[in-house]
């Protein structure tokens, strides 16, 4: 079971900002779901190697020759606050930065 | 637009474009007026006019235009993965897949609608609104895909292409009685496609028909260099012409009825009659095993949401798209942007998966689910020894109704049930429509060894010939 502390910690973690009444339904639907999930844990899996991708692609190297890029312009465009100087502008981390 | 235009596969339609018999013009002109009158919601975005100046005579596609997935990047056209956080989003740039099938001759139609971040089996998690079914409009078209599917059934568009994560391809081809192919993961290049969870998205063909599927997925495979991860293809697709399944062995496998709630009566009767169909075309059919597979279910929905909460981490109001409370500090203006802009499943998923991911639980929860993974892809291995496709229905159910599934996440992702396997084994899959049960279409699916498209597809095409299902009544 997730408790709302739980809740929070997660949501600050994946920077959620979610509200008293979507804080106690993820609690809920959560829980159900992780319930379910739980059983996995009950399968004897005792030396079986993890699997993270199917491609058996350890380096994928290719020779270090420039290419074209986007022009910088145009990737700023679709930014929400483009600066003179051309970059991407952000507010201050402030005093509540976690 | 006369009928004559809307009867044509788009294989048949391409064909008389080469052959000089059709004006590609006039292909795209009618098929655009559909598209822009779609009552349906399945589309987020028409074209304007054709690109001009194109000679198609020579072209692999002739011409066709193309309904592509909201989640592929397309220059200068709105891309915006179904999520209010992307919107006005235009890209500037278009994803290899996209680029392919314009060089190959299809022309881009539109974009379709899709659950958020391709989170969904319904369609309903689209921040632009659900997509309705055309066999029946109080249901659902399944999902993420539901738009490309929802649009190829009621013909507001030849050929669609789409996403498959855990079967967001399979499952809307099952419920809107048309083709859908998952390949074979790395057959075709993820860049440019929003991504949900890299290690299972694969893009491919949502289709009329069988023919149809393989000409699209042609377009689309190959290595890119801006994928690492995809793989050139061995051969080409090639297409279908197969008539009987003599010395085919296809597995039943016996875990089929573990899923909770059991499959839907009219689905069960309409795939065991394709299997008998599938007999009497001269293939053999055994009952096999695949012991992890009741298990897929709980390992992706570790697996997709860990991948995606890294995923979705990008969409923090700096480079693009949404931004809130900007005058805020960092973080708060983070967290409200986040909060602001993504859906309810779109926050279920990602709290999932920071939680699968936290410090404490990784190994107990995302950790088991990569063994899991193992097991299945060896399960497939042990199957593939023994026969050439394992066969199983795509969905549990036929489309269900808007609504129904919506407040219970577990009950939902049920759905998934037959087709997460396939993507966390990395193979792939076809879903072809089989009959109707109360009046709404079913899926077959065929799944085989990594890069077995065309003789999966072959394989799909002499049931397709033997069921001759009727998909005219989605087209009125």
């Amino acid at each position: 079971m997730l408790d709302r502390a739980q809740v929070l910690h997660v949501a600050r973690l994946a920077r959620l900002d979610l509200s008293d009444e979507e804080v106690e339904r993820m609690a809920s639907e959560l829980s159900k779901v992780l319930d379910h999930i739980e059983k996995i844990r009950e399968l004897d899996l005792h030396g079986v190697p993890p699997t993270a991708h199917v491609v058996d692609v350890v380096n994928a190297f290719r020779a270090d020759v420039p290419v074209p890029c986007l022009p910088r312009e145009v990737v700023l465009q679709a930014a929400p606050d483009p600066t003179p100087e051309g970059g991407f502008g952000v507010p201050s981390p402030g005093a509540a930065a976690g | 637009m006369s009928e004559e235009l809307l009867e044509l596969t788009a294989a048949a339609a391409g064909e008389k474009v080469r052959r000089g018999e059709l004006d590609p013009a006039e292909l795209f002109e009618a098929y655009r007026a559909r598209a822009a009158a779609d009552d349906l919601n399945a589309f987020t975005w028409v074209a304007d006019e054709p690109p001009s100046g194109q000679d198609y005579r020579d072209s692999l596609l002739g011409g066709v235009p193309v309904a592509v997935k909201d989640l592929f990047c397309t220059e200068g056209v709105p891309s915006q993965a179904g999520s209010r956080i992307l919107e006005g989003y235009r890209p500037p740039y278009s994803a290899t897949v996209v680029r392919k099938l314009r060089e190959g001759g299809a022309p881009l139609l539109g974009k379709t609608n899709q659950d958020e971040f391709a989170m969904g089996s319904s369609t309903e998690n689209s921040g632009y609104g659900p997509t309705l079914n055309p066999w029946d409009r109080r249901r659902v078209p399944g999902g993420s895909s539901g738009g490309s599917a929802a649009a190829v059934a009621a013909g507001l568009a030849p050929w669609a292409i789409g996403t498959d994560t855990g079967g967001s391809i399979r499952q809307p081809a099952a419920l809107c009685g048309i083709v859908g192919v998952k390949p074979t993961y790395g057959a075709c290049s993820r860049y440019g496609m929003i991504a949900f969870a890299s290690s299972l998205d694969q893009a491919g063909p949502l289709t009329r028909d069988v023919t149809d599927a393989a000409l699209l997925l042609r377009a689309m495979v190959g290595k890119d260099r801006c994928d690492s991860t995809s793989l050139e293809f061995p051969g080409t697709i090639e297409l279908p012409s197969r008539e009987d399944l003599k010395g085919v062995r296809l597995g039943v496998p016996a875990e089929l009825t573990e899923i909770e709630g059991g499959v839907e009566p009219g689905v069960l009767e309409q795939f065991e009659r394709t299997v008998a169909l599938a007999e009497g075309l001269g293939a053999t059919v055994e009952s096999c095993r695949l012991p992890h597979a009741p298990h897929a279910l709980s390992a992706y929905y570790l697996i997709a949401p860990a991948e995606a909460s890294a995923n979705l981490a990008r969409y923090d109001g700096v480079r693009y798209g949404l931004r809130v409370d900007g005058s805020a500090d960092l973080y708060t203006m983070y967290s409200r942007t986040r909060a602001t802009g993504f859906g309810t499943e779109v926050k279920r998923r990602i709290m999932l998966g920071t939680y699968a991911l936290s410090s404490g639980y990784y190994e107990a929860y995302y950790g088991t689910a990569l063994k899991v993974r193992t097991k299945i892809s060896e399960d497939f291995a042990e199957a593939f020894a023994r026969f050439d496709f394992v066969v199983t229905p795509t969905s549990p159910w036929t489309a269900f109704e808007l609504g129904a599934k919506t407040d219970e996440p577990l009950a939902m992702y049920l759905n998934d049930f037959f087709t997460v396997p396939m993507p966390l084994a990395g193979i792939p899959a076809i879903s072809i429509p089989c009959g109707l049960s109360n009046g709404l279409p079913v899926g077959f699916q065929l799944a085989g060894p990594a890069f077995s498209e065309s003789r999966m597809i072959d394989a799909a095409y002499a049931l397709e010939q033997a069921i001759g299902f009727d998909g005219r009544p989605a087209r009125v």
